[in-house]
């Protein structure tokens, strides 16, 4: 079954990278927009937009119906949901599948695995995949006794969150009831689901993901592994490809863990298993799996290769993983920083508005992902993903002088960015040497000379 | 036999590859009569409310309009996005027509979003001029539906 028309049910950075590629493959695309997006730059990318609703994404982005009213309105054979938003309902899946419109992702029942990360975790002990030690906390009792084993620090994280949302750390056993609580009461309102579950925390861990594709069919290749360790409350800021630093040894049996965790599922589409990763110990735990492209991908294209958004479409319309044969032609390494409208001077305080002039890179090795040019508006109601600026080299150390050079060059003009901290981290030589922990950045801003900048300035 | 809006986007296709500016199909009693840059495209099922069309190549943006510079005039615009009828069933009247006087309250048709019918009101008191929206065609968040003249109430 070929894809003629596609459906983009998102906007910014990644409406526009979809559409590109899908104009390269000689696909139509139609972006559903929201009134706040009608004269943005994916809207005059694709070959037609419709207006779906207002701006606020509850009552337009995140409306599975209008979404797929749009796609057989205007005659779309299939829908790519992108990153957020709608990409890992099961729900929306399932009305795509419905209506005969093909949901570019996993199958629904998949997404309502990996979503579950209860049933995650099942899946993952099933194959061997490593876990923290943790478990389902269905009630005060369990849980204490859970966590007498556990041992502090430990997280209480929510069955149906994800990504760091509705998680509490618990350092001292005394706060452990009042965190389950606060836990539940807050993923039951976030999520419509309070079960709640106990992990240790590991400290002085790396995040390390492996990119996978998977045709549903059983057949599942990886595309190597992301470090995205630089982080600020989980949200991540900069991801590179290869980790560094890790031990061949102990990378194969990540890409192995990940490879059996997707195949257990019988993967259908692009999906990253993320894993805690204590490289000092050789240890490393499963996290969750995110069931859709990820704003971290483009690192992996780069080394790989592989345009990972036409991998989707092909396993969408039944190519399978003919055009993906991975491995062989990887090289170099490639490094991301996330240019976020937010103020790092102001407890990075989103800094929406008109951007009044934006100069990005151009050079060799360089890649930039963006919807911003100058005039662009940076609405108030999405998240404040301005663009990602990309660097490959032929090894870290050339990835870096590039990365810096073009972060250099940036301007972006009329609000406020976090273009100055990445050029703080990336000429930072903890940084620098490579392998930083998920508690970098924290202690990076907290330095006596950076709190008294923020202070002052 | 039941036509999915997926048979009708193949159907359209072929006619938007062709060199042809009609097509006229007869399947089990249901007929279908697609034009290019023609009118509405007319679907003719016992009882079952049209599909949307597909009709609109995707490389034809739609031309908006002039801005409505007359103080006069009311745009009623689309509350959100969906299939727009001005009946309330096939076969039936219009809910309204031009020179139709019409209340702020007065139903002037139907958006359907996955089987589900919002009726859409006039909104203002006047006459309806001109009527924009095509019956059985998906409209846009915002788009004008009609217009409405407060000048030639009596």
């Amino acid at each position: 079954m070929s894809i003629r028309r596609i459906l983009v049910a998102n906007r910014g950075e990644i409406a526009a990278r979809i559409v590109r590629t899908c104009h390269k493959l000689n696909i139509e695309t139609v972006l559903a927009a929201s009134e706040a997006d009608r004269d943005s730059l994916p809207a005059r990318l694709a070959t037609r937009t419709v207006c779906i609703g207002p701006a606020h994404p509850t009552a337009s982005y995140l409306k599975p119906e209008l979404q797929v009213q749009a796609a057989l309105g205007t005659g779309c054979d299939a829908i790519h949901p992108g990153y957020g938003f709608l990409s890992e309902r099961a729900a929306f899946a399932r009305l795509c599948e419905q209506h005969g419109v093909t949901f570019i992702g996993p199958t629904s029942e998949q997404l309502a695995i990996a979503g579950d990360k209860l049933a995650a975790r099942a899946a993952a002990k099933g194959v061997d995949v490593p876990l923290a030690p943790g478990g389902e906390a269905p009630s005060l009792e369990v849980a204490r006794e859970l966590a007498a084993r556990i041992g502090m620090p430990l997280l209480v994280k929510a069955a149906g969150g994800g990504g760091g949302r509705g998680m509490k750390l618990v350092e001292r056993a005394e706060d452990l009831d009042a965190a389950l609580e606060l836990a539940a009461a807050e993923a039951g309102a976030a999520f419509g689901d309070a079960r709640v579950y106990l992990e240790r925390f590991v400290t002085r861990a790396r995040h390390i993901e492996v990119q996978v594709l998977g045709d549903g069919a059983g057949n599942i290749v990886h595309l190597g592994e992301r470090d995205c360790s630089v982080q600020r409350r989980y949200q991540k800021i900069i991801e590179e490809t290869p980790a560094p630093g890790v031990p061949q040894e102990l990378r194969a049996r990540l890409h192995d863990a990940a490879l059996r965790f997707a195949g257990r599922l019988r993967y259908r589409g692009a999906g990253t298993v993320e894993f805690l990763v204590d490289v000092a110990r050789d240890e490393f735990y499963f996290l969750e799996m995110n069931a859709r492209i990820q704003v971290e991908h483009p690192v992996t294209e780069m080394v790989s290769g592989v345009d990972i958004v036409a991998a989707q479409i092909a396993i969408a319309s039944g190519s399978g993983l003919r055009l993906v044969r991975g491995e062989a032609w990887r090289e170099g390494c490639a490094i991301e920083c996330r240019i976020n409208a937010e103020d790092p001077a102001r407890d990075f305080a989103p800094s929406p508005g008109t951007v009044r002039s934006a100069r990005w890179p151009d050079a060799e090795g360089i890649r930039v992902d963006t919807h911003i040019e100058s005039g662009a508006r940076v609405p108030p109601f999405y998240d404040s993903l301005l663009g990602k600026i990309i660097a490959h080299g032929r090894d870290r150390a050339q990835a870096l002088t590039r990365l810096r050079a073009a972060i250099a060059v940036t301007r972006i003009e009329g609000i406020a960015t976090n273009l100055g901290l990445h050029a703080e981290i990336l000429a930072d030589p903890e940084f620098m040497a490579g392998g930083v922990d998920t508690g970098y950045l924290a202690r990076l801003l907290e330095r006596p000379a950076r709190a008294a900048v923020r202070q002052h300035g | 036999m039941t036509l999915t809006a997926r048979d009708i986007a193949e159907i359209t296709r072929l006619l938007e590859d062709s060199s042809f500016d009609e097509l006229e199909l007869e399947i089990d009693g249901l007929k279908i009569h697609l034009r290019r840059n023609g009118d509405i495209p007319r679907f003719l099922a016992k009882g079952d409310r049209p599909k949307p069309p597909v009709s609109e190549a995707a490389e034809v943006r739609p031309l908006s309009p002039p801005p409505i510079t007359d103080p006069n005039l009311t745009e009623v615009r689309a509350p959100l996005l969906g299939t727009f009828y001005r009946a309330p069933k096939p076969g039936a009247p219009p809910f309204v027509e031009v020179g139709a006087r019409v209340e702020p309250d007065t139903v002037i048709g139907i958006i359907e979003v996955m089987k589900l019918m919002n009726a859409v009101r006039a909104g203002a008191r006047g006459v309806v001029r001109d009527i924009r929206a095509r019956d059985g065609v998906l409209v846009e968040y915002g788009e004008t539906l009609l217009l409405i003249d407060a000048r030639e109430l009596s």
